[in-house]
């Protein structure tokens, strides 16, 4: 690609067969006596990227001179899926489920913020019916809760704390009921669609969300009893994964990252989106800038979390989920049917007895999708990682032209290298569990 | 390395038309090339025309934005008209097309000036459009002030002929791997990027998988006998 | 150990047979090889609620030196087929590999530049195990058959004969590719 430039022990020769690079340039007794003087304790260590430790399939390099990081560096890639380049080979519609899978742990988050960014594009963001934005918003909160909760479990894991990761796994699987309960799904869901919701809240949907209210403001405190005064816990949490205010925003971290370093940025309030704007919740800060303060945000986070999805029941109004425009919408009036799979029975009588118009219309939208009009858009959400921005551009076909995430994770793992460096190694396992990066959102 | 691509004007990025910008044709409904096309829709002629520039006034903040970042580079002696080739505002967004060479001052400026104070960049997302000769690739960054609560873009095209880019990684050091993706994916060249490498795709690989004209790489999947074509492979709608 | 291996086919052998194949299926110990969604999935799998502990299986090694189950839990990539390879080749023998879900298992969704077409282009696979991605009930299921599949596992001359017989009957058989009628 570039002029190929001469290093001091390395020569080049051009040959017949291209160019051929030796090191036999250089000064010998000199690289000789440089590695002599260096220490002996000073290796180079990989880290993964299979690894227990590493949170996914995350590779770290580090250079340690004794047990002191010196240098870390990271290796990432190795779960690069082209799920951008797959979605501009799909419908709008069907893109959803592919970027659901992006970030595996906020897939409502992922899947908010595609559709946000195609309703802008189509211009209907002001269309969409409130008890829509409002299923948007609890899902999103409920997904925020198990987020924050598999990042505090694995980051327990990864300390040897076996207890607290089997306290985030059991109550995430109350968020998980929930989940297979409105969705169908446990993960990867799909359910938030361009222009609303595939289908509206199954009946009881209410007294479970109630349910899991009771039973979560009991088990949040358990955390409390269990790590936040814990000696050992603290030892090795405070202090440690330090990064300030000017190194998050040089760094572009966001997030429980940005918040612990007391900058109180949250999307959902300096840019509400889905209206946030009508819901009563504060967004914690803390200013330690450390693994622990980014430990305690996220319990606060969870239970403000609680506190929005106990409104959001209050706000449930009965209505569409879906945009009354019909060149968009799906038939979202779906019931579920004796073998589990959701159907429109009112629906399906209707394309297939009574109206040919109907049936043209729906076979054209499920198999052409509907066009978006050219240009491009983005949109933003406060995930529970930090910003996750979508730039989604459109040239007017039934397909995305190109759209490319902004992942949180992806950013906040670049902060890495300054947070580990001079550290110790077994802090480097702390630092990275407090990033919480998700290789799935890392690497799409 | 593309030479001979039928670009006349080489390295130099082609000056813009207006109204909107045409990136592409659209002939037909159904990709069916090949003559099959028996639906009449097969002489379908669309062209594909991006928003165009706009005049004042933005509305919203983007008038003063405008106006505090043209004042700033005026204080630096260039000339805003050359800096910033267009200004668009579509669905409620501003996006400046800034000429390459002067992509870092602008960016700085931005960083620094008080009014502006566009903190975060939230990365580069390349966008390739084969259609728009002579600015084939293009650079995108959207920029957030948490200052004043604002959101702006800049995009900045280049040539395939001349992949380059001045990099941003010494006023955003965010933008550092933001911009090996950009370059791993589309073979936009970031010039003084501290390491410019390849960063998901395993270090030898050949090519630039996100742009339009390599393929998806699908292979043909078969399902007892029958063949079901590869995405990229299938007829669709155009 | 070896020993078994050299056994002379008989009585003897069916009998270690069954010892070694109940030993072995009593206690594996998985690698961790979560790569995407279902590495979640196989995390809760082994908490709480579905407690892989009860079938002997709760220890997940982190190394592979010490492990004779890879459960391949998610999207392979071209960059981590390698890495996959070789830790697959770090296992001692006898190891078993799971490959779950469908993107480890044929692609799935993700038929491009970047994933694998399918774990089975790397490493031999015992069970293949869909869903995307599966349910803990389903891995758990899967683990099961393994563990029978485990049992009844032959060795030493049996399991050379075994081998020559699966060979004839798979040269027998009808390639899909000519087979009619109806998916089934």
């Amino acid at each position: 690609m570039s002029t190929p430039t001469t290093h001091a022990t390395a020569g080049i020769r051009e040959t017949t067969e291209g160019t051929v690079y030796d090191v036999t340039g250089g000064d010998w007794d000199e690289i000789a006596a440089a590695a002599a003087r260096s220490d002996d304790e000073r290796i180079i260590v990989n880290m993964g990227p299979q690894h227990p430790s590493t949170h996914g399939v995350l590779r770290l390099i580090l250079e340690i001179d004794g047990e002191t990081v010196t240098e870390a560096r990271c290796g990432i890639g190795y779960l690069h899926t082209g799920i951008e380049k797959n979605l501009e080979y799909r419908t709008w519609t069907q893109g959803t489920t592919f970027v659901t899978r992006m970030d595996y742990l906020t897939p409502f988050f992922n899947e908010t913020a595609y559709c946000m960014a195609v309703e802008k594009l189509l211009g209907i963001e002001g269309d969409i019916p409130d008890r829509a934005n409002v299923i948007r918003v609890l899902l999103m909160e409920l997904n925020r809760i198990s987020s924050h909760l598999v990042a505090i479990a694995t980051g327990g894991m990864e300390l040897g704390a076996t207890t607290v990761m089997i306290f985030g796994f059991r109550d995430r699987e109350l968020v998980l009921d929930l989940y297979e309960l409105i969705t169908g799904l446990r993960m990867n869901h799909a359910y938030i669609r361009p222009g609303g919701l595939s289908q509206d809240l199954p009946p009881g949907t209410v007294d479970a969300l109630r349910e899991f209210l009771k039973k979560m403001k009991k088990n949040l405190p358990e955390y409390d009893a269990l790590c936040t005064g814990n000696p050992v816990f603290k030892a090795r949490l405070k202090d440690i994964g330090h990064l300030d205010l000017a190194g998050c925003m040089a760094l572009g971290a966001t997030g429980p990252i940005l918040r612990s370093a007391g900058l109180p940025h949250d999307l959902r309030k300096s840019d509400p989106y889905c209206g946030y704007e009508n819901y009563d919740f504060e967004v914690p800060t803390v200013d330690t800038c450390d693994s622990y303060g980014r430990f305690l945000l996220r319990l606060e986070e969870m239970r403000q979390s609680l506190r929005i999805i106990e409104q959001c029941i209050d706000r449930l109004e009965p209505g569409p989920v879906m945009v009354g425009d019909k060149k968009i919408a799906w038939p979202a009036q779906l019931a579920l049917g004796p073998d589990g799979l959701g159907n429109s029975l009112d629906h399906i009588k209707n394309i297939m007895g009574t109206s040919m118009e109907a049936l043209i219309h729906h076979f054209k939208l499920v198999t052409e999708g509907f066009r978006v009009p050219p240009g491009q858009t983005y949109a933003a959400v406060e995930s529970p990682k930090g910003e996750l921005g979508v730039h989604a551009v459109s040239d007017g076909g039934t397909r995305p032209y190109r759209v490319h995430f902004r992942d949180p994770s992806f950013t906040n793992l670049e902060a890495m290298a300054a947070m580990c460096e001079g550290g110790q190694v077994a802090d480097v396992i702390v630092a990275v569990a407090s990033i919480d990066p998700v290789m799935g959102g890392v690497d799409r | 390395m593309t030479e001979g691509n039928g670009n006349g004007n080489g390295a130099v990025p082609a000056p813009r038309q207006d109204p909107g910008e045409v990136i592409g044709v659209r002939r037909g409904m159904f990709g069916a090339d090949k003559g099959g096309d028996t639906s009449g829709y097969g002489g379908l002629v669309r062209t594909v025309r991006l928003p165009g520039a706009s005049r004042r006034p933005y509305g919203g903040y983007f008038d003063e934005v405008a106006d505090e970042l043209e004042g700033a580079l005026e204080e630096q002696g260039l000339v805003p008209g050359e800096v910033i080739e267009k200004t668009v505002v579509d669905r409620n967004e501003v996006t400046f097309h800034v000429a390459r060479e002067h992509l870092l001052q602008v960016t700085r400026t931005l960083r620094d000036d008080p009014a502006l104070r566009f903190e975060l960049c939230t990365g580069v997302s390349g966008v390739h459009f084969p259609g728009d000769k002579g600015r084939e690739l293009h650079a995108v960054y959207h920029l957030r002030s948490i200052t004043h609560n604002r959101v702006i873009r800049l995009e900045v095209s280049a040539p395939d002929s001349d992949p380059h880019v001045p990099s941003v990684v010494e006023v955003y050091p965010t933008n550092d791997w933001h911009e090996r993706e950009t370059y791993d994916f589309f073979g936009l060249i970031f010039d003084g990027h501290p390491a410019l490498t390849r960063i998901m795709m395993p270090d030898d690989w050949q090519g630039f998988p996100q742009r339009k004209d390599y393929p998806l790489g699908g292979i043909p999947v078969e399902y007892k006998g029958a063949q079901i074509p590869a995405p990229d492979q299938r007829r669709s709608y155009s | 150990m070896g020993i078994e291996e050299k056994l002379p086919s008989g009585f003897l052998l069916t009998t270690v047979e069954q010892a070694a194949g109940w030993v072995r299926k009593s206690s594996m110990f998985p690698a961790t090889f979560g790569l995407a969604c279902c590495a979640i999935e196989m995390m809760t799998t082994g908490a709480g609620r579905y407690d892989l502990a009860r079938f002997g299986m709760e220890v997940f090694r982190g190394s592979p030196r010490q492990a004779d189950l890879m459960i391949v839990a998610g999207r392979v990539s071209q960059k981590m087929a390698p890495v996959l390879r070789q830790v697959y080749d770090q296992m001692p023998n006898p190891k078993w590999v799971i490959s779950m879900g469908v993107c480890a298992s044929s692609g799935g969704m993700f038929n491009n530049y970047a994933i694998v077409q399918g774990v089975d282009h790397i490493v031999p696979v015992d069970i293949y195990l869909p869903g995307c991605p599966p349910r803990p009930e389903m891995l758990l299921d899967a683990i099961l058959k393994l563990h029978q599949h485990v049992q009844g596992e032959k060795i030493g001359v049996n399991r050379e004969k075994a081998a020559r017989e699966a060979e004839e009957a798979a040269r027998k058989a009808l390639p899909t590719i000519e087979m009619k009628g109806l998916l089934r």
